[in-house]
């Protein structure tokens, strides 16, 4: 049987797992990477894509991704998420346990793995909850879990608040290498709060959450993460604080990571404008200081990973009132377009990007992907960064249209998106 | 005083009456005038004028109100508006039905005009958004609750001719408060000096920045007020969170004889009801000569005949919802 080859000529390639940075060829072979070169002769039966003027990125890796199956698949079924993920250059993505029933057991992440296996186009890898049934009491099977194909332990949008048995799951999944993925939130302190608490929540007659909220928990979490020597990952980060509390803990050696979601690199609180409810958001969207930092400790390292936190919801909830609509907002799509943004501003260099959205959290979760390196999984993007385009809800992909960034405009689009070999998103437009 | 109401220029273009925030001092200022004139008409033994003949006025009224709702249906009933009143804090909205669904099912019933009180901030203007009619906001969460400023400030304006250069003092649960954040947006519009006085779990954060000097006790607060407006505080905010009890909060917050004693002599109690008295006010000081909270009541129905006739008159062309 003739292997199946492709040769990609003549992209500008980035891959900081291997310090790539200029033009080369890619080959591909029976959907692995065989060879990066600066040039490469088209072997026989080869199918040859000319990328000259284009960029060839490994393929970006969501590490929070929430997904409505089982128990809400009218927001976004596995398969639905899975074509929303390819269309923006996504070619693996951890799926939260945040469903219903909630992922506690070895059963349901075996279901995951299935529909994962046999609707999906790109890479889904289920992450199940630290407690049984996001109750905060017993743990859930880390080892048989991890076994079956969990690759992450979070309470999903809660966070574990009981620090004994914080201590304890950080202590017991280090024994299987697992991560502890945390929403720092204090339930108390941002009680029935809706936004960013300050002068803006004022003028809204908006109930606040304050900063504090976030940081009391992430520095609360950091010490357990530090007595336990366990494995502990802020998942969505949104304060200066937060991120000089990460960088202390990194600086005495700990192993804590954490991440951003793509929300807030690119808008602030001002954006929530009239009332938009697709900026109700989960940490909120802070004050333009806060953005900024979050850019900063991205381009410096503080921050290891960009999430999108795509988060589907019924349209319906535009018709909500700003306080009574739900939490959150779908980004896989936009989460490429958005992060060019930061390189166009000349805030953060492409290679810490695309780093941040695949080297990393392949190297965090210990995923396959994230790399260009020879004997790894084909999957990869091939991007134009400058092409101009307007988010329209009607184009999107995804089963729920909660885009924070509609009638945005970007430069920058996935042009084509290939997962083991195989093309499974080509941009039509 | 200007009046304006025969000038050419039509002070008043607007189609909704959203908040105090969009609008400008002159404005204001029209709308007060013209409340001032429509306060004969409720004096008078024929109280009705047929102005608003074959209108139809709908109060959707998510959050119970007796007073305020009570005060739009007399305004509109004294124009000679059709008046219907629709309480849905307890029916479609529990069955699921989203606001909006709410507001385009009573659009396409044609209405002039929809009076709409929410718990929410921001559902009024979401809902103006999506109606063909006009529309005033009769308190959205905490947020804005523009005819009660606007019919303090007539109160105020009536006794003390001006507004300008008076200070008033906003005391109690500014935090929660709809009414304190419209006043303070349209005081400081009309040149007046803003305080606000409470203890500072009831602040709000950034109410610094809002053009408001803060006070957190009352002897400095009231200190030479020409006007002290009392808000009313919640009871279950009373249980502890927020204030320790009834009995602490009166002895240091509410207005009796004692903190009354700071302001000036001639100054005027205001409340915006329904009190809670011997909690944020004595009785004897709600009852007293000072207090001015039985002309506000009647100053809420004139500014509102004022405000729905304006509109009307401004949409008079438009043929009503479309």
């Amino acid at each position: 049987m003739s292997k199946q080859k492709t040769l990609i000529k003549g992209a500008y390639v980035v891959d900081p797992s291997q310090g790539l940075d200029g033009i080369f060829d890619i080959l591909i072979i029976d959907g692995k990477i065989d060879a990066v070169r600066d040039s490469l002769t088209t072997p026989e039966g080869a199918e040859v894509i000319n990328a000259t003027g284009r960029h060839v990125f490994p393929g970006l890796i969501d590490a929070r991704v929430y997904v409505g199956e089982p128990g809400g698949e009218h927001r976004e079924t596995i398969a639905s998420a899975s074509k929303s993920a390819a269309a923006g250059g996504v070619t693996s993505f951890i799926m939260m346990p945040e469903t219903n029933p909630v992922i506690d057991d070895v059963a349901l992440v075996d279901f995951v793995r299935r529909a994962a296996r046999d609707d999906a186009e790109v890479r889904v890898y289920p992450a199940v909850a630290i407690t049984k049934g996001f109750e905060g009491k017993e743990l859930s099977e880390f080892g048989l879990l991890q076994e079956a194909g969990a690759v992450m332990l979070t309470e999903g949008k809660r966070s574990l608040q009981n620090n004994l048995t914080l201590r304890r799951a950080l202590t017991y999944a280090r024994d299987f290498g697992m991560v502890i993925s945390q929403e720092t939130i204090d339930p108390d302190l941002s009680s029935n709060g809706v936004m960013n608490e300050g002068l803006n929540a004022t003028h809204l007659g908006l109930p606040g959450i304050p900063r504090e909220a976030e940081i009391i928990t992430l520095e609360r979490d950091l010490r357990i993460a530090a007595l336990t020597k366990g494995n502990y990952h802020a998942a969505k980060i949104s304060t200066s604080d937060s991120a000089d509390a990460i960088a202390k803990y990194k600086r005495e050696g700990n192993l804590v990571t954490c991440g951003v979601s793509i929300n807030h690199l690119t808008l602030n609180e001002n954006d929530i404008g009239r009332y938009r409810t697709y900026l109700r958001l989960a940490p909120p969207l802070r004050d333009e200081d806060d953005r900024q930092a979050m850019i900063r400790a991205l381009a410096d390292g503080t921050i290891d990973i960009i999430v999108s936190s795509h988060d589907p919801h019924d349209v319906d909830d535009k018709r909500h009132p700003f306080a009574e609509a739900a939490e959150g907002a779908i980004g896989l799509e936009t989460l490429f377009a958005a992060a060019m943004r930061l390189y166009h501003n000349e805030e953060v260099t492409l290679t810490r990007l695309i780093e941040a959205l695949s080297t990393k959290p392949a190297e965090i979760f210990n995923l396959p992907g994230g790399t260009l390196k020879a004997g790894s999984n084909a999957d990869l993007i091939i991007a134009d960064l400058d092409t101009p385009w307007v988010v329209h809800e009607e184009n999107i992909v995804s089963r729920s249209k909660n885009t924070p960034f509609e009638n945005e405009r970007f430069s920058g689009k996935v042009l084509q998106t290939i997962v083991g070999g195989r093309t499974i998103y080509f941009d039509n437009t | 005083m200007v009046n304006v109401k025969n000038s050419p220029l039509k002070s008043f273009n607007q189609r909704h009456l959203l908040g105090i925030a969009e609008l400008s001092p002159h404005e204001i200022q029209y709308l007060l005038d013209r409340a001032d004139e429509a306060v004969s008409v409720s004096r008078q033994l024929e109280k009705k004028k047929n102005v608003l003949r074959g209108r139809t006025q709908i109060n959707l009224f998510f959050e119970a109100s007796t007073r305020t709702q009570s005060s739009f249906e007399l305004a509109g009933k004294r124009l000679g508006a059709d008046v219907m009143n629709m309480s849905v804090a307890s029916s479609s909205v529990k069955k699921g039905e989203t606001l909006i669904d709410t507001a385009m099912t009573l659009n396409a019933m044609q209405p002039d005009l929809l009076v709409v009180r929410h718990q929410s901030a921001g559902a009024v203007e979401l809902l103006a958004n999506k109606v063909g009619c006009s529309v005033i906001n009769a308190g959205d969460g905490a947020h804005e609750h523009p005819t009660q400023a606007l019919l303090d400030a007539l109160t105020i304006q009536r006794n003390k001719g001006s507004l300008d250069g008076l200070v008033v003092a906003i005391c109690g649960d500014v935090l929660h408060s709809r009414v304190a954040r419209s006043n303070i947006m349209l005081l400081n519009a009309m040149g007046a000096r803003v305080r606000v006085v409470a203890p500072s779990t009831l602040l709000p954060s950034g109410i610094d920045k809002l053009g408001v000097e803060v006070f957190r006790n009352m002897k400095d607060g009231l200190k030479d007020a020409d006007i002290i407006m009392m808000l009313r505080v919640q009871r279950e905010r009373m249980t502890g969170a927020l204030i320790p009890s009834v009995r602490e909060y009166f002895k240091y917050f509410g207005l009796d004889a004692e903190k009354l004693g700071y302001a000036k002599p001639d100054a005027l109690v205001m409340h915006p009801g329904p009190m809670n008295r011997g909690v944020e006010i004595a009785s004897e000081i709600a009852d007293g000569p000072q207090s001015v909270i039985e002309t506000q009541v009647e100053m809420g129905v004139a500014i509102r005949m004022a405000i729905i006739e304006i509109l009307m008159e401004n949409t008079k062309n438009n043929g009503g919802a479309s």
